[in-house]
């Protein structure tokens, strides 16, 4: 780790945004990740986002596991709500969090270990309930804090820093993602913040479960030939599907791109997502068509990036189980428990 | 672009951009962090292999390092007001708390090589051609006009910002390398001292005729109408210890500061500074302003002296005509007088201090040195020979009025050509300055030098009570940084020369170094045209003046981009990188000085 503090001083030319921040503002405490670790680029791209989206920090809540990737939201978004919770245990912390208070954003960050070893179950169901949030997957395949054993998401056949081989199959969280309901699917690489930033916005924006795989080379255990999840391996098979160029409130989008390039997604409330296409005939809104597609491209042993699936009609854990539009937190304890005689009403209706 | 040829000293040598600004190359950085280690002594003789008088300089200096010093640029949208490092404070700091640093100095050696020199002048340019020649073996003799030696500043300078024993010190130094000083000899005569067989005559006598202002009035007045620089003089000699009640000093540079505060502590009541240009333009320096303004004089601007005003020979004031300042399509200035009538200022004396100009009366026209129009020698401005041969001129007498490290970085180059004169080599054939370029690498994460950034601003020199400083010219009225505020003041210095040094073969392009960077430098981008580059990087570079460092092409086709601009040399990228493609390296510029490293023939080894 750096001893050092990163200097407060600023590029002169910084600018700010509309909430009347500047990037540096959206920074948390140093990291004390190994040097080159892609999970400080994915760092730094929610800090992009963010500053882009115009986020006011103290609107934001980020919940974590444990791991290397569970330590990040320590250094970003210095001034939001944060928690960390017990290894795997995210989803269930943070859709406590999102039942309580629904007008927070939540950001769930976990990593392959924390998210498909231990807290597979979590979130599975976490996905499936359509929580609203974004849910971030620094994925490296390896297990970095414990000096590099595979992770579940090894892929099968890869080597291990020691020479050793993967005989075990990999669990796909993308699939799974999409199995269980997700409205919002991506993958991306932590060395391509075009493609990552764009798609952190657009997950913030989505009202649903959003999830994005973000392959995360471990630069200290997983970034040698035989890896699939290091720095060359993914730029050499990264096989992006589509571009997110714009992603707008209700406004008029006026760019030109030839027709047919360019699908414009209207989600449900109103907002839109603007994609250009790399690969043909993709479409990101056919669950079925994707699942099939990825599958096919995995095969060949192709990482598909992108934002793979959106349903513009998503709804979310709040509308399936027909919450109050208030926040439950700001219910008094009167509201709660409105005391005895409101039970027996209740009780005597029930006779 | 094409990739930066970090192999050619001067690309790191712009980076530090102090260094690169003096006129002498003193390493700055360098002798920053020895102050804040606490080697006073150390990053004494630093500046004093550099610039010869670091007590003088540290004082008097015209600092062309300060305005140049990249945390002036760093701080700006940063707080408060942007100020840079107070280098030339700092220089003061080293001979303030320095030891006794005699047993460090060269000595001449026993045996000298039989070659004479002659310097004309005692000021800081024949100072250092003696400073560097003597120690080789030259027989060096310095004449001047006055007693002692130290020229314009101790003549020109006023007391109450350079103490005597400082000058008397450093010069002290120089002439004990075993110069002979010939004070009191008024060199009349070139041809003369061409007769006495030197080898070399190196002409160092400055810009000593202060310019005059004919206004009607003039003669008239003329005993109320002083000279500036002559003034100057007449007070440091102690002929002139009282001036009237009300002064009015014409004139916008240095030597007008050093007059209206001179003024004001010989009696000068009502002193004021009446300028014929915008304040902004005045040639002054802002500090040397700041200073005066804070003794109470006012300096008033836009006003054209019309005529002395005076009454049965007495002076009783001055006419000014009211300007402005308007400019024409190409960006020229006018002053242009906005009507009314002329303004009166009422006064007792006035000094004239509007520039200085070099006379050479003593020169005559038929021994080969050439004159330009302008009445100013031909010199060459490498070697600083004249059209004959064996004859220098260095300082203001070369090229006209400038600062004392002007001169003093002259005399380094004038003694190298000398040096290689008499040793049978062409003085234009000089060897390139040593560059060392040196990993500072400690340990993981450490570094050999402090990269921790301090956020302080700029601390002020604590100055002596203003009754008491305003009462006697002789009392200094900058007491000095005391050790503690330099040691806070050196944490401000970003150690330029620390340089980020990339190789691209190593890089990985993990964006490690991108994302941690304070300042948004490094940017990975395809390659462009240098224009196009600048405006699409990670922050715009919109100096041009400051470079923009690039990479070999790297494994995905981009470039690394670094704009140098405002970069904190934190050694964050370094730290930060995974496979050490980049590392913090120190850079070091040796300067070429006279001696065996300046020439180009082997040399026979000492016995």
């Amino acid at each position: 780790m750096t001893y050092i503090a990163k200097p407060t001083l600023h590029h002169p030319d910084l600018p700010t945004n509309s909430v009347g921040y500047t990037r540096r503002d959206y920074e948390g405490k140093i990291s004390t990740l190994c040097a080159g670790c892609g999970h400080d680029s994915i760092s730094a791209s929610i800090i992009q986002a963010c500053w882009e989206k115009d986020i006011e920090p103290h609107r934001v809540a980020k919940l974590s596991g444990i791991g290397c990737s569970s330590k990040t939201p320590d250094y970003f978004l210095g001034n939001s709500h944060g928690f960390n919770s017990v290894h795997g245990r995210m989803p269930s912390v943070l859709t406590g969090a999102n039942l309580a208070n629904r007008e927070l954003l939540y950001l769930g960050v976990s990593g392959d270990g924390d998210s498909a070893s231990i807290g597979l179950g979590q979130f599975a169901h976490c996905m499936r309930r359509g929580v609203n949030m974004v849910y971030i997957v620094e994925n490296n395949g390896v297990y970095g804090l414990t000096k590099g054993q595979f992770s579940a998401t090894a892929d099968k056949g890869s080597k291990s820093k020691r020479g050793v081989i993967n005989s075990d199959e990999p669990i796909d969280m993308v699939g799974l993602a999409l199995q269980l309901g997700a409205s919002f699917v991506a993958r991306s690489f932590s060395g391509d913040k075009k493609q990552l930033v764009p798609l952190i916005k657009a997950a913030i924006e989505h009202k649903g479960a959003a999830f994005i795989d973000v392959v995360s080379p471990c630069v200290a255990f997983n970034n040698h030939p035989g890896s699939t999840k290091s720095y060359d391996y993914v730029r050499e098979h990264n096989e992006a599907v589509n571009r997110l160029d714009f992603i707008t409130g209700r406004e008029e989008i006026t760019a030109d791109y030839a027709p047919g390039t360019v699908t414009t997604v209207r989600q449900h409330d109103g907002s839109m997502l603007r994609l250009r296409k790399l690969a043909a005939d993709y479409d990101a809104t056919d669950r079925i068509k994707v699942m099939n597609y990825l599958q096919e491209r995995a095969a060949e042993g192709e990482v598909v990036t992108g934002l793979l699936y959106v349903d513009p009609e998503a709804q979310d854990l709040h509308q399936h189980i027909d919450t109050v539009d208030a926040p439950l937190n700001q219910f008094g304890a009167g509201d709660l428990c409105p005391g005895s005689a409101a039970l027996d009403k209740i009780n005597a209706a029930l006779r | 672009m094409k990739p930066t040829d970090i192999s050619n000293p001067d690309y790191f040598h712009k980076v530090v951009d102090c260094q690169w600004a003096c006129p002498a190359h003193t390493p700055v950085p360098e002798y920053i962090r020895l102050i804040a280690a606490g080697r006073y002594s150390d990053a004494y003789m630093v500046n004093w292999y550099s610039n010869v008088f670091p007590g003088i300089l540290g004082r008097t200096c015209d600092r062309p390092c300060e305005p140049a010093c990249r945390r002036g640029r760093v701080e700006e949208n940063n707080g408060e007001k942007p100020e840079p490092v107070a280098i030339c404070r700092l220089k003061r700091v080293a001979a303030d708390y320095k030891d006794d640093i005699r047993p460090r100095l060269p000595q001449a050696p026993a045996k000298k090589n039989g070659k004479r020199i002659a310097c004309i002048g005692a000021g800081p340019a024949s100072l250092t051609v003696a400073r560097d020649l003597a120690p080789l073996g030259y027989d060096v003799t310095v004449y001047d006009r006055d007693d002692r030696a130290g020229g314009m500043i101790w003549s020109q300078i006023p007391r109450f910002r350079l103490p005597m024993e400082v000058i008397d010190e450093e010069v002290g130094y120089v002439l004990n390398l075993g110069v002979t000083f010939k004070g009191g000899v008024e060199i009349d005569s070139l041809k003369k001292v061409i007769d006495d067989k030197f080898d070399v005559i190196f002409v160092g006598t400055g810009a000593p005729r202060g310019r005059d202002l004919e206004l009607p009035g003039r003669q008239e007045a003329a005993k109320n109408i002083h000279i500036g620089i002559d003034w100057l003089s007449s007070v440091s000699f102690g002929h002139t210890d009282k001036i009237g009640r009300r002064v009015i000093v014409l004139g916008g540079g240095n030597t007008a500061m050093d007059c209206c505060r001179s003024a004001k502590r010989l009696g000068g009541e009502d002193v004021k500074v009446i300028v014929r240009s915008g304040f902004d333009e005045m040639k002054a320096s802002p500090w040397e302003k700041e200073d005066a303004q804070h003794e109470g004089i006012p300096i008033l601007n836009y006003l054209v002296p019309k005529a002395y005003v005076h009454q049965n020979g007495k002076l009783t004031g001055m006419t000014f005509e009211q300007v402005k300042a308007e400019y024409d399509a190409e960006g020229r200035r006018k002053l242009v007088p906005v009507g009314g009538p002329d303004q009166l200022f009422e006064c007792d004396d006035v000094l004239v201090a509007v520039g200085q100009e070099n006379a050479f009366p003593w020169i005559e026209r038929d021994i080969g040195v050439e004159f330009n129009k302008w009445g100013l020698p031909v010199v060459d401005k490498v070697t600083f020979q004249s059209t004959v041969p064996n004859i220098f001129f260095g300082g203001d007498s070369a090229f006209g009025p400038k600062n004392i490290i002007w001169a003093v970085a002259q005399g380094h180059e004038a003694a190298i050509s000398i040096d290689k004169l008499c040793g049978g080599e062409d003085p234009k054939l000089r060897p390139a300055p040593m560059v060392t370029l040196m990993s500072q690498k400690m340990g993981i994460h450490e570094w050999s030098y402090d990269n921790a950034i301090s956020n302080d601003h700029r601390y002020k020199v604590p100055m002596k009570d203003q009754k008491i400083a305003l009462k006697n010219i002789k009392v200094e009225v900058e007491l000095g940084y005391d050790q503690k505020l330099a040691l806070a003041e050196t944490q401000r210095c970003l150690n330029c020369d620390a340089q980020t040094v990339f190789a691209p073969k190593l890089c990985i392009e993990c964006d490690a170094c991108v994302d941690i960077c304070p300042m948004d430098c490094i940017t990975f981008t395809p390659n462009a045209e240098e224009t196009d580059l600048r405006t699409q990087l990670k922050a715009p570079a919109d100096n041009v003046e400051q470079a923009l460092y690039v990479s070999d092409t790297l494994k995905t086709g981009r470039i690394m981009a670094k704009d140098e601009d405002v970069c904190l040399h934190c050694g964050l990228c370094a730290e930060r990188c995974p496979t050490g493609a980049w590392d913090m390296q120190k850079f070091f510029l040796e300067m070429t000085h006279a001696g065996p490293g300046c020439r180009n023939k082997p040399q026979r080894r000492a016995a």
